[in-house]
Order: C-alpha cells, then sequence, then structure tokens
C-alpha cells in the first residue's frame, strides 16, 4: 500500500528551539492514527506543518499518488487538495448559523467567482441536513453556532470536517470537554471516516485511544519516539520513561 | 424526506431580506418627494444648492455602502475609500472642465479672420486650464480628457487598477488589522500630496473647478441639472444597495464574514482568504469611484484636501455611527452625520451662549462628532440602525463579552445578532 501522505526528515526550530527534529511519518490512504505525545511533543506543530501554517526548514511532505510536495502551497491550496484539520479548542464561525457553517464547509468550488454565483441546490441542503443529524444538531441547524454548548460546537467542527469530504482528517483532541456517550459516538464516526480516508487523531486520553483501536505514534521532543499498536508502544521502556512516567 | 422540511426553499433576494424592498421604498418616496419639493419640476420648496446638498448625501450614502462591505463584512478596516472617492471626482472633472473650456476657446477664437487650428484650440484650452499653475501645456494625464466615454472608463478603472495593484501587495503579505489601515492611511496621504503639487498635471492645490457647468448645456438651468444629477444618485445609492445586498446575502457573504471573523479557519477550509479581500476590496474601489463621479458635479469643486486621509476616518465614523455590519446602517449613517455636519458647520446652528463663553459650532462640531463616535463605539455598538433592531426585537448573543472571532476587525458581542 503506498502512502497517501509522507512526512521526511523535517526539522523546524523557533528561536533556536526545536520544535521538530528530523520527523518522519507516514500514513495509508484509509488508515487511522493516533499521535500521542506528552505537552510540548510537537504534536500541533507536526499539524501546522502538514497544513501549510508553519513552513520547515529542512525536510519533505509528499502528498497523493503523484507525490506532490505540500511544502510550497498555501493553507487554502493544501486545504483543496484534500486535508481537513479540526482544531482543539472549536473554531467555527459563530456569527452565522450551523447551516451556514456547513454549507461553508461542504467540497465546492472554492475560488471568490464560482462562490459569487453560487446558490445552494436540492442536493446540498440535502448533505447540508444528513450532516446535522450524523452530529445531532438537526434542531439546532438554523440557531447561531455562537450559542451552542461547548460539545455541540465540537460536533459541528467535526461536521464542518466531514463537509470537506477530505481524504486526510488531522484531528487534535476531538473528545475534549465531552460526556461517555458523545465520545463513543466521536470514536464512531472516525472509525466510520477511517474505512475510506486517512485520519490522524491527537489525542492525550489513553481510554480514548485503546477505543479507536489502531496504530499508535508517540512523539517525543519533536521525533518519533516508538510507533505501533497501543499495547506494544506502552511497553516500550523509553515511552514509559518519558510519557507515562512510570 | 424529512430534510425538505428543515431547509428554506429559495426565494428571491427581496422577500428574504424585507429590509431591501423598505430601503428601496423609502428611496423612492424620498426622491419623488424632493423632486415635487425642488425648483427644477415641482413647487420650488427646496433651494436649487440644497438639492444638490441632497444629492451629493446619496453620493456619500453609496461609498458608505462600499465602505461598510469592505469593513462592516469582510473586517478590512480601509483608511483609503474617500481616494478613490476623489480619484473618480478628478476623472469625471478633467472631461467636465476639458469639454467646457474648449467650447470657450472656440468661441473665443471664431472672431478672427482665419479659423483656428487645432492646435491653436489645444493651446488655448491648456493656457485656461493651466494658466493658474503657470503652465500652458497638456501634461500626459489629460491625453484623453477629450472624450467623455474614456474619462468615464477611467472612473472605474483607475480606482479599481490602484485597489487591485496595492490591495494584491498589501494582502498577499499578509498584512492585516491595524497596519493594513496605517497602510491604506499612508497610500491617501501620498496620493493627496502628490495632488498638490503644481506639477502634478492636475492644478495642484486649486483642483478642478466649475464642475457643475455641464458643457453645451448652458441654456439648462443649475435647477434642472441639479435635479437630474439627484435623479441619478438616487438611482445609483438604489442599484448599489442592490449589488451589495446581492453580494453579501449568499454564500460569498457567509464566506468575507468568516473572514472578518477568523481569517486562519477560513483558510484552512481552503478559501483563499487574500483572493477574496482583493476582490472586496477592488470591488467596492469602483463603487467609490462611481460615487465620486457623481458627488463632484454637484460640488463643483474637487481639491486634493478632498483626498487628505481625514475623509476616509470621517468614512469610517459614519459607517460606525450608522451600525457596522448592516448596510442600511451605512446609509443611515453617511445621511445622519453628513447632513448634521453641513447644518453644524454651515453656519445655521445657533451658537450656545454660556455667559464666560460663547459655543460655536463651526468649532466645536468636530469635538461633538469625535465625542459621540466614542459614546457610539462604548455603549450603542450597533449604531443608529441598531434601532431599528429594537423595533425588529433583534438582541445581542450572551457572549460574556467575548468577540466573534479572534481577528482584529471581528464583530463584538454588542454588534452581533443573537
Amino acid at each position: 500500500m503506498s502512502a497517501l501522505l509522507e512526512v521526511s526528515g523535517v526539522s523546524v526550530s523557533f528561536d533556536g528551539f526545536k520544535a521538530i527534529n528530523n520527523l518522519t511519518f507516514q500514513i495509508g490512504a484509509a488508515e487511522m492514527r493516533a499521535v500521542i505525545g506528552p505537552n510540548g511533543a510537537g504534536k500541533t506543530t507536526f499539524m501546522d506543518i502538514i497544513t501549510g501554517k508553519t513552513k520547515p526548514d529542512e525536510g519533505h511532505v509528499l502528498w497523493g499518488e503523484k507525490s506532490i510536495s505540500l511544502l510550497s502551497m498555501s493553507e487554502s491550496r493544501i486545504a483543496q487538495e484534500g486535508i481537513g484539520r479540526k482544531f482543539q479548542r472549536p473554531t467555527i464561525f459563530e456569527d452565522q448559523t450551523v447551516a451556514d457553517n456547513l454549507m461553508l464547509a461542504l467540497k465546492k468550488n472554492r475560488s471568490p467567482l464560482a462562490v459569487l454565483r453560487f446558490r445552494p441546490r436540492e442536493e446540498d441542503h440535502a448533505k447540508v441536513a444528513d450532516l446535522a443529524e450524523q452530529i445531532g444538531l438537526t434542531a439546532a441547524l438554523h440557531r447561531k453556532s455562537g450559542e451552542l454548548s461547548h460539545g455541540q460546537k465540537q460536533w459541528l467542527e467535526l461536521g464542518m470536517l466531514l463537509a470537506q469530504d477530505p481524504r486526510l482528517l488531522l484531528v487534535d483532541e476531538p473528545a475534549a470537554g465531552m460526556t461517555p456517550a458523545e465520545r463513543e459516538h466521536t470514536t464512531e464516526i472516525l472509525v466510520e471516516a477511517a474505512k475510506t480516508r486517512a485520519v490522524v487523531v491527537v489525542e492525550h486520553d489513553m481510554e480514548f485511544v485503546r477505543r479507536l483501536n489502531c496504530k499508535v505514534t508517540v512523539l517525543h521532543e519533536g521525533s518519533v519516539l516508538a510507533e505501533g499498536s497501543l499495547d506494544h508502544v506502552t511497553a516500550n521502556e523509553k515511552v514509559i520513561e518519558v510519557y507515562l512516567g512510570r | 424526506m424529512a430534510y425538505l422540511a428543515l431547509t428554506p426553499r429559495r426565494r428571491p433576494l427581496v422577500a428574504r431580506y424585507p429590509s431591501i424592498a423598505i430601503f428601496l421604498g423609502i428611496l423612492a418616496l424620498f426622491t419623488v418627494g424632493v423632486t415635487v419639493l425642488a425648483e427644477g419640476f415641482g413647487i420650488g420648496l427646496i433651494s436649487t444648492s440644497f438639492v444638490k446638498t441632497l444629492g451629493k448625501t446619496l453620493c456619500l450614502c453609496l461609498v458608505a455602502l462600499a465602505m461598510d462591505l469592505v469593513w462592516g463584512y469582510c473586517g478590512i478596516l480601509s483608511l483609503g475609500h474617500m481616494a478613490f472617492f476623489g480619484i473618480g471626482g478628478y476623472a469625471i472633472g478633467m472631461w467636465l472642465m476639458y469639454a467646457r473650456t474648449e467650447l470657450i476657446v472656440i468661441e473665443s477664437l471664431a472672431a478672427a479672420p482665419l479659423p483656428p487650428t487645432p492646435q491653436e484650440i489645444s493651446d488655448g484650452i491648456a493656457t485656461q486650464i493651466f494658466g493658474v499653475v503657470g503652465a500652458s501645456e497638456f501634461p500626459p494625464i489629460w491625453s484623453v480628457a477629450h472624450s467623455l466615454p474614456l474619462q468615464l472608463a477611467a472612473v472605474v478603472l483607475v480606482p479599481g487598477v490602484l485597489a487591485l495593484v496595492f490591495g494584491w501587495l498589501a494582502f498577499r503579505s499578509r498584512v492585516t488589522g491595524v497596519y493594513l489601515s496605517i497602510l491604506t492611511q499612508a497610500m491617501t496621504l501620498a496620493l493627496s500630496l502628490y495632488l498638490f503639487q503644481n506639477d502634478s498635471g492636475l492644478r495642484g492645490n486649486n483642483g478642478l473647478s466649475g464642475l457643475q457647468n455641464l458643457p453645451g448645456l448652458d441654456a439648462i438651468p443649475q435647477s434642472t441639472i441639479s435635479i437630474v444629477f439627484f435623479w441619478a444618485s438616487a438611482f445609483a445609492l438604489g442599484l448599489g444597495y442592490l449589488v451589495c445586498a446581492w453580494v453579501v446575502s449568499g454564500k460569498f457573504g457567509s464566506v468575507i464574514r468568516a473572514i472578518r471573523d477568523d481569517e486562519a479557519r477560513a483558510r484552512f477550509l481552503g478559501y483563499s482568504v487574500e483572493a477574496y479581500k482583493l476582490f472586496i476590496f477592488t470591488f467596492t474601489a469602483v463603487i467609490a469611484g462611481i460615487a465620486g463621479a457623481l458627488y463632484y458635479p454637484q460640488a463643483g469643486i474637487i481639491n486634493p484636501a478632498e483626498i487628505a486621509p481625514i475623509a476616509s476616518i470621517y468614512l469610517a465614523v459614519w459607517v460606525a455611527i450608522g451600525g457596522r455590519g448592516k448596510l442600511y446602517g451605512a446609509v443611515i449613517g453617511a445621511a445622519f452625520v453628513s447632513l448634521l455636519s453641513s447644518w453644524f458647520t454651515g453656519g445655521q446652528a445657533p451658537d450656545i451662549n454660556l455667559g464666560v463663553y460663547t459655543i460655536q459650532w463651526v468649532d466645536w462640531w468636530t469635538i461633538l462628532l469625535g465625542l459621540s463616535f466614542v459614546a457610539v463605539t462604548l455603549f450603542a455598538p450597533r449604531g443608529i440602525g441598531g434601532l431599528f433592531d429594537l423595533i425588529a426585537e433583534r438582541r445581542s448573543p450572551d457572549r460574556h463579552g467575548a468577540a466573534l472571532g479572534p481577528d482584529a476587525g471581528a464583530l463584538r458581542e454588542k454588534e452581533a445578532d443573537a
């Protein structure tokens, strides 16, 4: 199986501090991966590099069957390539309704002129309604998203991510601030998504990671410390030392 | 299917936003009312100069719409839109001045024994126009001044191209917030200082004058011309309102409001923030240019002081006082503040005698305006337009003081609808 995303030898430093140090990472086209690591391990910077927010000092980030480099692309171009991101803190457009937020995210031509002419069709409304049902926000579809509870905002952002129909989902602590039942539902959505696309989940909560039941990458000081099944990495001496603290 | 009940069907723009119909209705009534009361075709209760003031006010409302689009909806606090307005005025003023001077020169040369050569006519016009700055030749910038269609094209193209180039340079370097405001203000200041020079080719600080006299239409009284310009301004404002409402109503409006509140997020959704900002900046610059081209023939004179940064700051003040992020707010703000301003500064407001000191409004108006701007920003962020929201029972969301997004231009809690 060829890799969908291939990160190799990437390093970046901020004011002399090496946030990412010779990091190498691969993920297949339909794969779930959990990324764990202590605070400051470089998880967020890792996502910033893939999504184009941070340019690395060295290394390669190759994407797709044609192995095109993401490094010269803008954030919006990378997103159009099919990489979607969910932030740790829910970031939605609070002045707009749930339906507007989902409509914004729907996979469509993003150029200004196309958007200016765009009028939602029956199937677009159906898609939005469908997504709203999936994330349990059907009743709130025409409410301003700023009024939603923290958990509902998390859902909405997850819904926007799915609306983009990306090939790779980067999800930062999706279950933060959720009840156990909501976590269960989040797990289902992510596992379902990973059947057809690549999903990278950054998470602190070991229980949640266990439920995802996938390959785990442990980051430490900007590079990969261990990789494998959860049982495999938690048995690793170095991982126990730096992360589990036992 | 269940979703059918949940999704509103697509209705015409005017049906979805009753404020558009109300606005156009009020504008139509106002236009008819002024026509009936004015001297041109009506009973003459309103003086010609006041008709001109009202016509100019409509043009200011149009440029305020542009400002609301760029600032209220897209979060770009541009302090350069009155420069585009002025450029539109200069573009039309050049033709007006050229064509009228040409008629005068031809008339005066007609008495000569030999018919004048084109060169003589051209020299005559140049001497007439540029004598005041000590020149007698046309600078290159006037090369198409003889052609009305080309100068009309310049009304749209010069502000558009300038905004496109400036915006491209600024937005692609990701200059945002207060830095962008400073940059636009610097552009405005540079343009105004350049135009102040005698060798700028646009008559330095004298500016262009006599613009109220339309070439070849000397027989038509100003009372008629003023009402025709008033109609044109009302039509432009109505059309501008419709176009702006259309732009902000659909998904495009959704995207630019998203950019205003959180542009980084919009980028990660795949929207090229720079392209959208550039589009809105250029589009509104063109609207401003058109508004200026209608304004200055009614004002009669344009000079570089009109382009000074303070004019653009006033524009932002109007939009803030009217209510940012609502099209009718911008129009109300511009109309209310500019009319009040001409009342106060025109010496019509009665002085207030405090015994030890007499408040003369000509001097104190700016201070009153500044204080009301601060007061509106602090205590009534929805501005005058917010009064209509009170009637419509729209409330602000309860966000414990948090703005609706992380960006500098993001809507604040009290500006937003719940």
